[in-house]
């Protein structure tokens, strides 16, 4: 399959962008000043982010709230218009097929927006499921861009995008054809905007003549994701975890857990009546190495209970940070575990997620 | 009279007598970004051509560092213990690996020269 382009990727190239692949995208990783600095800066001023990569879709008609209630654990009929929440799609065994943001956008309109990787499973899946119900599912093209941090939302007042009123998940569509979220995945306050790709540059032009704002690549997404505790689904989150061991039960409404009707219900139940085999959990490794995804975790005494799922350096809290699922009697706060990375074993705590606080705009 | 020699995995190694320090280029550390950990060995360990002698880790992965030439490590660089970013900074000067002896001087012949090297990454 042959790489996908961003629409902006000359505005990338441009501002001296190192390129990688990732989930079968041409993505910018870093530009000129550096992971280390990009961070620092999101969390100080204003990052800017393309993640055109991530799907949206439009769900449209009469059973469009019904349709998304069957497909996610969520109680769409009772989401207020103008409100996000975060859901996933589950398989029949209630794993996790990926993790969703689903905005009421009117009475029988909804947006959905999905990872990269997952886009055409989710399609797939999505699609199945709509031949039950009376709504039209439409995959939309358009630039995602995201600006993170506390400057984002005077930076968009000096573009012409008056976004002030937004609270932490909740969104409008400010222009036709634009959606915009007071949301993120960097732990700060900050916005997700979609748009027309051939209206992209110029918007994208506005706010980088704000000098609180820059370009932030890919490699800070994931440092800044994962110092505010963040899941990366396909590292985090997989169709082998469930959301009971994955901690995102929050994310479900407790009469859902009991009496929904979504996809994967059932088991859900199963896994709640039986307690989840393991759970995720914060690390923090002692010493300045990075313990990465994949890496074995063991106790004291040399058993196995776990295993590292995201790992590497916090910039801002200036440590190695990681994420990981243990077995249940070695998930408390403080239980010292090891790592082995090269045949060191390196020693590790369990540590309260986030490792930085969230900083989001709450009403 | 110190003659500095290249290698295709972006390693420069200096050399002067029968001994030699290592680093990696500065194309190799913009490559890899931001250092926050350095993983040196022990003084005293044999290395053959093309073994891992260094682990360098960024923010995002961890890469080795390949002997250029067999030898022995006779230093590491200390300070990158609490400054990895000496690397990216300074990586042909402040920011070296280890020093080595060398066991085999005829295997410097088969890496490149600086014009080689720069060839290889224009």
């Amino acid at each position: 399959m042959s790489e996908k382009h961003l629409p902006l990727e000359a505005m990338h190239e441009e501002a001296g962008a190192r390129f990688g692949a990732f989930a079968g995208w041409r993505m910018p990783l870093t530009y000129p000043a550096g992971v280390m600095k990009e961070h620092i800066h999101t969390r100080e001023k204003a990052g800017l982010f393309d993640i055109s990569h991530m799907q949206l879709f439009a769900v449209d008609g009469p059973g469009a709230a019904a349709f998304l209630a069957r497909a996610c654990p969520l109680d769409a009929a009772a989401l207020g218009e103008g409100k996000s929440k975060y859901t996933v799609l589950l398989t029949d065994a209630a794993g996790i097929i990926d993790d969703l943001i689903v905005t009421r956008l009117g009475p029988d309109r909804f947006m959905v927006v999905a990872n990269a990787g997952n886009a055409a499973k989710d399609e797939a899946h999505f699609r199945k499921i709509a031949e039950d119900f009376d709504v039209r599912f439409t995959p939309l093209k358009r630039v995602l861009l995201a600006l993170q941090g506390p400057d984002a939302e005077s930076v968009l007042l000096g573009a012409g995008l008056d976004l002030s009123d937004l609270t932490f998940m909740t969104a409008v569509e400010p222009r036709e054809n634009w959606f915009a979220s007071r949301s993120g995945y960097t732990g700060e306050d900050g916005f997700e905007i979609a748009l027309p790709p051939d209206e992209a540059r110029t918007f994208a032009e506005k706010i980088l003549a704000d000098e609180r704002a820059m370009w932030i690549g890919l490699a800070a997404r994931d440092s800044l994701r994962l110092e505010a505790g963040l899941c990366l689904h396909g590292q985090d989150l997989d169709e082998i975890t469930d959301p009971a061991s994955a901690a995102i039960l929050w994310a479900i409404p407790k009469p859902l857990r009991e009496q929904g009707r979504f996809i994967g219900a059932d088991a859900l139940r199963r896994i709640l009546a039986e307690g989840p085999r393991e759970t995720r959990i914060g690390l923090k490794p002692e010493g300045r190495q990075p313990v990465r995804a994949g890496a074995v975790l063991m106790t004291e005494d040399g058993r196995t209970v776990g295993r590292v799922t995201s790992g590497g350096f916090g910039p801002s809290v200036n440590h190695p940070i990681a994420m990981g699922y243990v077995a249940e009697d070695a998930s408390a706060v403080g239980t010292p575990l090891f790592a082995e990375v090269r045949g060191n074993r390196i020693p590790m705590n369990v540590h309260p997620l986030p490792f930085s606080p969230h900083r989001y705009r709450r009403g | 009279m110190s003659k500095t020699y290249f290698t295709a995995d972006h390693e420069w190694i200096r050399v002067e007598g029968g001994t030699a320090t290592v680093g990696i280029t500065d194309y190799a550390q913009e490559q890899l970004g931001d250092l926050v950990f350095v993983e040196l060995p022990e003084a005293g360990k044999a290395v053959k051509k093309g073994d891992s002698a260094v682990v360098v880790e960024s923010v995002k992965a961890a890469s080795d560092v390949y002997a250029p030439v067999d030898g022995e490590i006779t230093e590491v660089n200390e300070a990158l213990k609490s400054d990895p970013a000496l690397v990216n900074t300074a990586p042909t000067g402040e920011g070296w690996l280890w020093k080595m002896k060398l066991t085999d001087e005829g295997q410097l012949s088969g890496l490149m020269d600086e014009a080689a090297y720069k060839a290889t990454i224009a």
